[in-house]
């Protein structure tokens, strides 16, 4: 059960904790998980006029690898166009992060967190053109 | 008691080695449960590893087929009952723990040596189209006598039979190898070689498999439920890895049974047709119980055994030496010499003079009584 | 109190996880040394002064051992812990008398040795009754005595539940019992040494102990097995025949004594000790409840050994917050499962939400817990849980007024 040097300082110091407007339109949510099981994480990106993500924000109820694989991520995704984001693979965050093979489903949960709210920003970008694409 | 007490009885249980009984008390003290995922318990999971890595090492085999349970009794019982074979064959000279363990086992004979009849063995596996288990210990806890494991092993196979060794008296004392000998599973005992009692090792051959004889929380990948004895644990690996520091004592234990031969021309050795391990003497004095011989000599300060010492001080007749053929008036005169690690010169020449004392003065009043008859 | 410095160094995490295991009392060490040193002897051995010894030392800590439960010494069995325990005396007493009666009657909430021997034995074709639990986590009587018929050999009902500590009516549940005519086994591995046990007042048959619970060592336990009307056992392991035949092996002589030793400490102790620990826990909860909304302590807190806590951090997971008071040694559930993902199946017993669960701890005090460690402790439980609310999103929903219920989670 010995963690990796990195996953303890995503746990310690878990960079970009926090929460974006979520009803902003360049603002997509993600959130995935359930309490019953045990882990929730909460991923908001923020998409800028150029088409790169230029913030991203997270909120973790889960263990350490949880935080940690989510923490990671929304360092992953800054500066990324949400295209490149979508190809983040949960194989990568749990190879960076060292997890143990009983926290791979950590790293799957960030992944399906990122996808989320990249498929949320999407949504909401698609109805802000609709009324436009029907005149 | 006198410090200068011969003890010469490390067949029933071994003094605890001084690097086991550091060990232990390190443990000891540090505390923590393996199963619990804070530190305090990850550092007792760490313990019980690396001595799980000793005494895989000391019988050639991988730490993952290490079960440690809480002595040979329990390895032997898990064995006999967890290799869930319908069928049990074992030696006439096993111990009880064997012998016991399964009510409908067969029984193949011994010669007089109490060497396993082969050709008895590979009747008794031809009998029937069962898959037989046999279960054959490495060396007699009475008179240290090796059986051919090897061969039981090679008839074994042909059977499809599985094969159990209980090595509880061989290891640390001769070269016990679990993939060299080829057998399935082997039972040890940490306090018949230098570490504490209250714990053993059932040792698997990896891909066997072994069901459970007690239910809980999984411990041993689900082998042997039960909070690991963690402090009893260290001190069988660090026994196990120093398991023949000062055994060579072949050496002393043949100049002993030949000075009791010249003493007594009628005693006899048993066994000594067969090879044996090193440190284990079964010899009578005639015309004297045990009991007698084994008072007598605790008097002038020397423990030996009368037997085997499991048997919680029931005076019983030896099945070992029945089974080998031994009249019961010669086994009842019979006595058992083990030596150990910390035998030295001086512990074998006070046994040779209690002994002598005693068969001169018991043979002295017997020449009276023939007098006055 | 001078004992505490030769317990943690100042390296060491603080240690509150009673429960799983408690440390060695030194006192214990001591009187195990020379049994380990030069009365290393074969209780068995009957034959030369070593083995004498031994087994005086052995018969000496069978007596200490009964006191402690108020038995006859002859009625006191060693054994290799309280798996084992448990494990003989299901087992054995199903095994002895099942031409005549198989039917037993257990608990959800028993210790996982105990329900894995209850599910065994319905393979083999016994009848099993797993009663529920109250929310407080106590068994209902009434639902007992309903259970309970002529078919039923043996109740099995742990004394003191290893997760929430609380105490089962155990004197009610053995007159139930002597009612029917049935045996009734108590599994007393958390209770023996914390709580006052009689086996003749509680009209307990069978009770299993365990050495590392009480301060004793690891690899050691004892069973009680009533002598007067006697009970029957068919044993486990056979060999040498000794304890009677009720279980064959070497008898590790310093681990009988260091379990003789700790229940006699404990004989002593224990009015004096229960008294300091439930000023701790009082002081940890209070402490704790000043620092934190939303806490809550599962399992009845009155009918409870002094040293449990188990609470729920509503809205942080469990493990993580483990990983952050690095300086406190607790545990997230009982530690033999402890390396699984699954939620207490105790705390699921009394109704606990799963959500609830999996933010649980358990936090044992004991004897060697003091006041100033009990503050650290709640310092620091207090930081990280406040740490990790404000990283988690369902705290923040509990705190917009979202019902985390209402919202429609992907099961996965």
């Amino acid at each position: 059960m010995a963690y990796s040097e990195k996953l303890i300082d995503h746990y310690e110091n878990p960079r970009n904790i926090g929460s974006l407007d979520k009803g902003a339109e360049d603002v997509g949510t993600g959130l995935v998980g359930a309490p019953a099981c045990g882990d929730v994480m909460k991923l908001q990106i923020k998409v800028g006029a150029d088409g790169l993500i230029e913030d991203a924000k997270f909120k973790t109820f889960g263990c350490g690898s949880a935080i940690a694989s989510s923490s990671l991520v929304t360092e992953w995704v800054k500066g990324k166009t949400i295209d490149e984001a979508e190809t983040i693979k949960n194989t990568d965050i749990a190879k960076h992060l060292a997890l143990p093979p009983v926290k791979i489903h950590c790293s799957v949960l960030a992944e399906d967190a990122i996808k989320a709210a990249i498929a949320d920003y999407r949504a909401k970008a698609s109805k802000k053109d609709e009324p436009q694409a029907a005149e | 008691m006198s410090a200068a007490f011969t003890y010469l009885d490390h067949n029933a249980t071994s003094p605890l080695r001084p690097a086991a009984f550091d060990a232990m008390v390190e443990v000891l003290k540090a505390g923590g449960n393996p199963s619990s995922v804070h530190r305090t318990g990850r550092r007792a999971r760490a313990t019980v590893d690396a001595a799980r890595r000793q005494v895989a090492a000391l019988v050639g085999a991988l730490p993952a087929e290490v079960v440690f349970t809480s002595g040979g009794t329990e390895a032997n019982n898990l064995a006999l009952a967890g290799l869930r074979s319908r069928r049990v064959i074992v030696s006439a000279v096993e111990h009880d723990s064997v012998r016991l363990a399964n009510a409908d086992a067969e029984t193949a004979p011994v010669d007089g040596n109490g060497v396993i009849d082969l050709a008895a063995l590979e009747r008794l596996l031809a009998a029937s189209a069962e898959p037989a288990l046999v279960s054959v210990m490495f060396a007699n806890n009475e008179t240290g006598v090796l059986q051919p494991i090897a061969e039981v092993v090679r008839l074994a196979r042909a059977a499809g039979a599985l094969v159990h060794c209980d090595a509880v008296q061989g290891a640390g004392r001769a070269r016990v190898d679990l993939h060299g000998l080829g057998v399935d599973c082997l039972s040890l005992s940490a306090h018949k070689l230098g570490g504490p009692s209250g714990v053993g090792a059932l040792i698997v051959r990896g891909g066997v498999p072994l069901s459970p004889d007690r239910r809980g929380g999984g411990q041993e990948i689900n082998r042997r439920a039960g909070t690991e004895n963690v402090a009893g644990i260290a001190g069988f690996g660090v026994a196990a890895e120093v398991a023949s520091d000062g055994l060579d004592v072949g050496a002393q234990r043949d100049q002993l049974e030949t000075s009791l031969m010249e003493i007594a021309m009628d005693a006899r050795i048993f066994g000594a047709g067969a090879p044996r391990i090193c440190n284990t003497t079964c010899v009578s004095m005639p015309g004297v119980k045990a009991e007698t011989q084994v008072m007598a000599l605790d008097l002038a300060g020397v423990g030996v055994s009368a037997g085997a010492a499991c048997s919680s001080g029931k005076v019983q007749r030896s099945s070992v030496l029945a089974a080998m053929g031994v009249p019961p008036a010669e086994a009842e005169t019979a006595i058992r010499i083990s030596l150990g690690w910390n035998t030295r010169a001086a512990d074998i020449e006070r046994l040779i003079a209690a002994w002598r004392d005693l068969y001169i003065r018991v043979a002295r009043s017997d020449i009276d009584h023939a007098r006055a008859a | 109190m001078t004992a505490i410095a030769q317990i943690r160094r100042n390296d060491q995490p603080i240690y509150l996880d009673y429960q799983a295991t408690t440390p060695l009392d030194p006192r214990v060490l001591e009187a195990m040394m020379p049994y380990f040193t030069y009365k290393f002897g074969n209780p068995g051995s009957r034959s030369h002064s070593y083995g004498w010894e031994a087994e005086e030392g052995v018969e000496k800590a069978r007596g200490q051992v009964a006191k402690l439960i108020g038995a006859d010494e002859k009625e006191v069995i060693f054994t290799s812990g309280a798996t084992e325990s448990n494990n003989l005396a299901i087992k054995g007493v199903a095994e002895f008398y099942k031409d005549r009666r198989n039917h037993i009657v257990t608990t959800v909430t028993e210790h996982k040795c105990v329900l894995d021997t209850c599910r065994h034995l319905e393979q083999q074709g016994f009848d099993v009754t797993y009663l529920p639990v109250q929310k407080n986590g106590l068994v209902d009587l009434e639902q007992l005595r309903a259970a309970v018929t002529d078919k039923t050999v043996l109740v099995s009902i742990m004394a003191v539940n290893n997760e929430i500590g609380v105490i089962q009516p155990l004197a009610e549940i053995g007159a139930i019992c002597r009612e029917k005519g049935a045996f009734f086994h108590t599994d007393a591995a958390q209770a023996a040494g914390k709580i006052a046990l009689d086996v003749e007042a509680m009209n307990i048959d069978l009770m299993s102990i365990s050495g590392h619970k009480i301060y004793g060592p690891k690899g050691i336990g004892a069973l009680y097995v009533r002598r007067r009307p006697r009970v029957r056992l068919v044993a486990m392991i056979v060999g040498g025949g000794q304890e009677r035949g009720f279980r064959s092996g070497t008898l590790p002589t310093p681990l009988c004594v260091g379990l003789g030793e700790a229940a006699e400490i404990c004989s002593n102790e224990m009015a004096a000790e229960a008294e300091r620990l439930t000023k701790l826990r009082d002081r940890m909860l209070k402490g704790l409840n000043a620092k934190l909304p939303e806490i809550y302590v599962n399992g009845d807190l009155d009918r409870r050994i002094p040293g449990n806590l188990n609470i729920s951090f509503a809205h942080v997971e469990g493990e993580s917050l483990m990983m952050g008071i690095k300086n406190l040694s607790v545990s997230s559930g009982s530690a033999c499962t402890s390396a699984s993902l699954e939620p207490s199946y105790v705390l699921r017993a009394l109704g606990v939400e799963e959500e609830m669960a999996h933010t649980s701890l358990r936090i044992g005090l004991g004897r060697f817990t003091t006041e100033h460690e009990v503050d650290t402790a709640v310092d620091e439980l207090a930081h990280q849980v406040t740490k990790l609310r404000a990283m988690s999103p369902l705290w923040e929903m509990s705190q917009e007024g979202i019902d985390i219920k209402s919202i429609e989670w992907a099961a996965h």
